[in-house]
């Protein structure tokens, strides 16, 4: 009898929408309590500098700070994986990792501790030490790059005012480090791979460069903090105001981070996990996890730039902005995720030809149209109409170059009429082929 | 000065997209292929040479391994090649069931073809997922009719070996109502996608004489535009009685065969829809002796399989078992075109190329 009260459906849903509001109301209270969370890196440096001298509680706390970093990359990581797996599951009509835990939670960790468990192997005729490196040190890259985002007014761990350029920097320190990993590997799929990667991304940072460009000649700094505050004043989105950085940025940087569908680094139907396929164990498991650390990047880096970071319509006044930020990041990166689920891989020679004969000579293009477009503005007083009417301009031309881009290149040349079968009218080789496209 | 050296690199036997153990040891320069050597025979089990010591209804479960993709297809080219030798004639209601159960296994095996195909290309298991929805659904049809959901060993000397279930037709005419439906949704996702298009369009170009001089079959014949179908061309089982029709290719790329495949899906759905209106009353199986011994001769029975001309040649010579049989497969005859269509080309295009032309190791194997 209690048995089945407990597994009444109406129960269930009740108990469903009581946590729910519990949730909501903890939640509201914990958000008013943690709405600035500079209140407690204060306290931190404060406790310190009490104690010990200036240089000491600077780098105390500075090494606080990091670790908190740190394990939130970690912790994105563990859900992001869950997440990404059962999101992609939802795609493709399946179930997803639901057995460790509640809904499958635990089975990034239990991945983990297997992958822990597994036996390094090195190959015999590998680099040994050049081969061990890689896995470690890709990870500094994917790490450092958080320092200089931001979370939040008064929250960000790097407050450098050449932040572009920093995490410029850092995220090409990655090309070496793949392309030790599969040239030490002696493998030639490996090769394969990291051959491909260092092309890829040295010829996608031009594009991901000029893009960032035009947003530091928009705002006129390469702070982070300002390029959000800069949005903010203007009460105008960069994603809306220069469409066309934004998509440059993010179709390049899916070929930088290896995401579909320029995943052609690590191709799995061709050249099986590229650069990293010698790897066994965890040392595998982080190259992965490094890959997706980067994807959930790429959202930050997005929503601070593009996005207006923490500001959202007023309601960072209600919300802390810092969950704002984070709920912009989780939207690109499920973007991403939907983009994985869709799309096939284009191939190397397309992927260069796109970067170099489309992207890059359009980049630059734009880049001078927005130091026009700049040069008018900082010439004017009445900035804001200036900068509806530019937005509308760069809006109109993309739309306007999408839909050339489309009817030059693409959809005359395979009419859907022209590429697909025929039905045949009579049966045979040669000759019953040629009734065929006679009749046609 | 740049100095340009070949290297090795071996595709297989494991490798996510040989389609099982097959390998192909290919000389590079960079990405480009300027070599390979085809090397198969991983997965021989001997099955020619064993089914001399079989009776002749002992081998039907070794069809049933060739294609493990197209089992109720390969039942039924080796019972026809036996019935021809050993002049057995099917019940009317047998030859209309087996008409049935082959489209449904062309169905099948074209979802798992185009399926691998959009998966070789890139797109992460998606589509292939989508195919495998309907797959799965028939595969469960055949489960309760025979038991089996891939060997299948349905059809019999004489015949099939089981009535389907009364639930079989209510389950088969849903299927039947959203097939279209579905294969017109994978048109919209696939066949005008710009990556795809991309992907597949001119690569892998086998032209017509090409094809025909190389004796291919099946969509990889059709694909190049060469209309050849054995239902038309030689019907069997009484194919001249339905109404299809057959979808040809324009240029013989991997688009190409993509699509015909999936207009045959199509096809098969008007066959299976005919079929169950003229479904006649009856037995679904002849009497035929237990040790079946036919008079010596010999007889080759090609029938139009998934991958194409599926042949059978056997040799009686009297006693309860094949002197000899030899299988024709088809795939293993559409591959020995790779080696033209991939030399020159990058890896990523051979890797598609192979997977439109969808091979099956087993069949290859044997």
């Amino acid at each position: 009898m209690i048995k089945n009260f407990f597994s009444n459906p109406l129960f269930i849903k009740l108990t469903i929408g009581f946590a729910t509001l519990v949730f909501l109301f903890v939640g509201y209270f914990i958000s008013k309590l943690l709405f600035d969370l500079s209140v407690f890196s204060e306290f931190i440096f404060d406790f310190f500098l009490a104690r010990f001298s200036y240089n000491l509680a600077y780098l105390a706390s500075s090494i606080i700070g990091a670790l908190g970093i740190i394990s939130f990359v970690g912790l994105v990581l563990l859900i992001g994986s869950w997440v990404e797996r059962r999101v992609i599951a939802r795609f493709q009509i399946r179930v997803g990792p639901n057995r460790v835990g509640p809904f499958g939670l635990l089975q990034p960790l239990a991945d983990a501790i297997k992958l822990m468990q597994k036996e390094v192997l090195v190959p015999d005729i590998a680099d040994k030490l050049l081969f061990l490196i890689p896995p470690v040190a890709i990870f500094l890259p994917a790490i450092l790059a958080w320092g200089p985002i931001p979370w939040g007014p008064n929250m960000s761990y790097l407050d450098i005012n050449v932040g572009i350029l920093y995490v410029f920097a850092v995220s090409s320190l990655t090309v070496p480090i793949i392309f030790f990993a599969g040239w030490s590997s002696m493998n030639h799929y490996a090769l394969l791979g990291s051959m491909r990667t260092v092309a890829m991304m040295v010829s996608y940072e031009i594009p991901v460069s000029l893009s960032l460009l035009s947003v530091a000649l928009v705002t006129g700094t390469l702070n982070f903090n300002e390029i959000v505050m800069w949005q903010s004043n203007n009460s105008i989105w960069l994603g809306l105001f220069i469409p066309f950085a934004l998509f440059t940025f993010f179709f390049a940087s899916t070929a930088e981070i290896n995401r579909t569908p320029n995943d052609i680094a690590e191709a799995e139907s061709e050249i099986v996990a590229g650069y990293h396929i010698e790897y066994s164990g965890m040392k595998a498991g982080l190259f992965m996890a490094v890959e997706l650390g980067n994807a959930v990047l790429l959202g930050a880096l997005i929503s601070s730039l593009f996005l207006n970071g923490w500001f959202l319509f007023g309601i960072e006044k209600f919300v802390p902005p810092y969950i704002i930020f984070i709920a912009k990041t989780v939207f690109i990166y499920l973007l991403l995720i939907w983009l994985r689920a869709t799309f096939p891989r284009f191939r190397l020679d397309q992927l260069m030809n796109f970067a170099w004969k489309t992207l890059i000579p359009a980049s630059i293009i734009h880049f001078f149209l927005i130091a026009i477009e700049v040069s008018i503005m900082s010439n004017f007083n009445q900035i804001p109409y200036l900068i509806a009417l530019f937005t509308i301009v760069n809006i109109s031309l993309v739309v306007a170059l999408a839909y050339l881009w489309g009817k030059i290149f693409h959809v005359q040349q395979y009419n859907a009429a022209n590429i697909q079968p025929k039905f045949a009218t009579s049966i045979g080789g040669l000759n019953a082929m040629k009734e065929v496209s006679s009749i046609d | 000065m740049t100095v340009q050296e070949q290297y090795e690199l071996n595709i297989g036997p494991q490798h996510p997209s040989t389609h099982g153990v097959f390998r192909i040891k290919v000389a590079m320069n960079g990405e480009t292929i300027e070599d390979l050597d085809m090397i198969v025979g991983y997965l021989h089990r001997s099955m020619e040479k064993l089914s001399e010591e079989r009776t002749f209804t002992q081998n039907i479960p070794f069809t049933d391994r060739a294609d493990y993709l197209a089992a109720m297809s390969n039942n039924l080219g080796y019972c026809l090649a036996i019935e021809k030798i050993a002049n057995v004639i099917p019940p009317q209601r047998a030859t209309v069931l087996r008409v049935i159960f082959a489209e449904l296994q062309r169905i099948a095996s074209h979802a798992m073809a185009n399926g691998t195909l959009v998966s070789d290309a890139g797109a992460w298991q998606t589509p292939l997922m989508y195919m495998f929805r309907e797959r799965e659904k028939i595969l469960d049809l055949f489960e309760m009719t025979c038991g089996a959901r891939l060997t299948t060993n349905y059809m019999r000397i004489g015949g099939v070996a089981f009535e389907p279930p009364a639930e079989f037709y209510s389950q088969l005419n849903s299927l039947l109502g959203e097939l279209p439906d579905r294969v017109d949704e994978y048109m919209e996702m696939l066949s005008e996608n710009e990556i795809f298009i991309a992907r597949t369009k001119n690569v892998g170009i086998i032209t017509p004489e090409d094809a025909i001089n190389a004796s291919l079959s099946g969509p990889a014949l059709r694909g190049s535009g060469v209309p050849w179908d054995l239902r038309k061309a030689e019907p069997y089982c009484g194919y001249e009685d339905y109404d299809f029709e057959i979808p040809v290719g324009n240029i013989g790329d991997s688009y190409d065969r993509f699509m015909v495949r999936l207009f045959e899906v199509k096809e098969s759905v008007k066959i299976i829809k005919q079929a169950l209106k003229i479904l006649p009353k009856g037995m679904h199986k002849t009497q035929i002796p237990l040790a079946l011994r036919p008079d010596p001769d010999q007889v080759y029975f090609r029938t139009e399989g998934p991958r194409g001309e599926l042949g059978y040649f056997v040799i009686a010579d009297g006693g309860p078992a094949p002197y000899r049989m030899h299988i024709r497969a088809p795939s293993f005859i559409n591959l020995s075109l790779l080696k033209k269509l991939a030399i020159g080309s990058s890896l990523p295009d051979a890797v598609v190329t192979l997977g439109s032309i969808d091979i099956v190791v087993g069949e290859i194997d044997r």
